[in-house]
């Protein structure tokens, strides 16, 4: 799609809204907050419903199964540090962040309007989980390894947060350099 | 069989978070990730819940999967979680962004132990 919704990268001084590099765009836009569903971004607010809850729902199935996958090759014994749900998260973070910067600012052209509810909210989301992570938080303070909980909040918190913002600093960079 | 049921929970799980996220934007005008938080702390009220069930001695295993694996794991996100909170302190709302980490963090413990209580009251 080249239609002039997508003109920033064509003509980067014709941009009415320049004042963010990032720019406008078709489906992410910089007005986006959130990579799930953003209301404030038209494309999104116009989203075809039926279409989007399948790829939704595929990617989900899929994400979630490779989170389950992951759990059964790499159990975590009670009062141990768990490690799966502390990679799946911080990897799941990291791979958002690419996303998400290629989807809003990354090409000439629009992506396909279900790579974000596919990719996005279903694999990365089915795939992540925040409810294993308070869960398994609070089970390790009831077995009074308070240490182990604090540790694997902390660093579960400053490891998907670092990974998503290096993950979305490089991938810019690597966008903008392509560019030019 | 039991990957299946993680799938009808995750194909479940994961629409609902997006409809949920819709729906709460649909109300909420506010920048803050109203609906994310919400989903998370939903799901984490139930998978306490499912948790103080099993520790109560109820035989849970497939609800574990099909409701916990599958429909919590995939109703709520870590990876949402985290480019929102980036997105806010990029977009120079940092106040927002450490409120949300921490309103998170705390309210997904607090849902948990309530739901892990309320499971232990009634099945224990």
């Amino acid at each position: 799609m080249t239609g002039p919704a997508d003109g920033s990268r064509e003509d980067p001084s014709g941009d009415p809204s320049g004042s963010d590099p990032s720019g406008g765009s078709p489906s992410g836009g910089d007005e986006a907050i959130d990579p799930d569903i953003d209301l404030r971004v038209p494309a999104q607010r116009a989203e075809p419903q039926g279409r989007v809850l399948a790829a939704v729902a595929a990617g989900g199935a899929l994400g979630a199964s490779a989170r389950y996958g992951v759990a059964l090759l790499w159990p975590a014994a009670p009062g141990a540090f768990p490690w799966a749900t502390f990679w799946i998260n911080v990897s799941g973070s990291a791979l958002i962040g690419v996303l998400m910067v290629l989807i809003s600012e990354g090409g000439r052209t629009a992506p396909h309007p279900l790579v974000r509810p596919f990719v996005g909210v279903g694999v990365l989301g089915g795939f992540t989980t925040f409810s294993t992570y308070a869960v398994d938080f609070s089970l390790l303070l009831d077995e009074g390894e308070a240490g182990t909980a604090l540790a694997y909040a902390g660093l579960t918190l400053a490891g998907a947060l670092g990974a998503v913002w290096a993950s979305a600093s490089v991938t810019r960079r690597a966008v903008d350099g392509r560019r030019g | 069989m039991n990957w299946l049921l993680v799938v009808v929970g995750a194909v479940v799980g994961a629409p609902l978070r997006y409809l949920t996220d819709r729906a709460v934007q649909t109300r909420h005008g506010s920048v803050f990730p109203f609906g994310t938080f919400a989903v998370n702390t939903a799901a984490c009220l139930l998978l306490g819940a499912l948790t103080g069930a099993v520790l109560a001695g109820a035989d849970a295993s497939r609800l574990q999967l099909l409701l916990g694996t599958g429909l919590c794991g995939a109703l709520s996100t870590y990876s949402t979680f985290s480019y929102e909170t980036l997105r806010l302190a990029e977009r120079g709302w940092r106040f927002l962004a450490a409120v949300n980490v921490v309103a998170s963090v705390l309210v997904g413990l607090g849902a948990v132990r309530l739901g892990s209580w309320l499971a232990g009251e009634l099945f224990g």
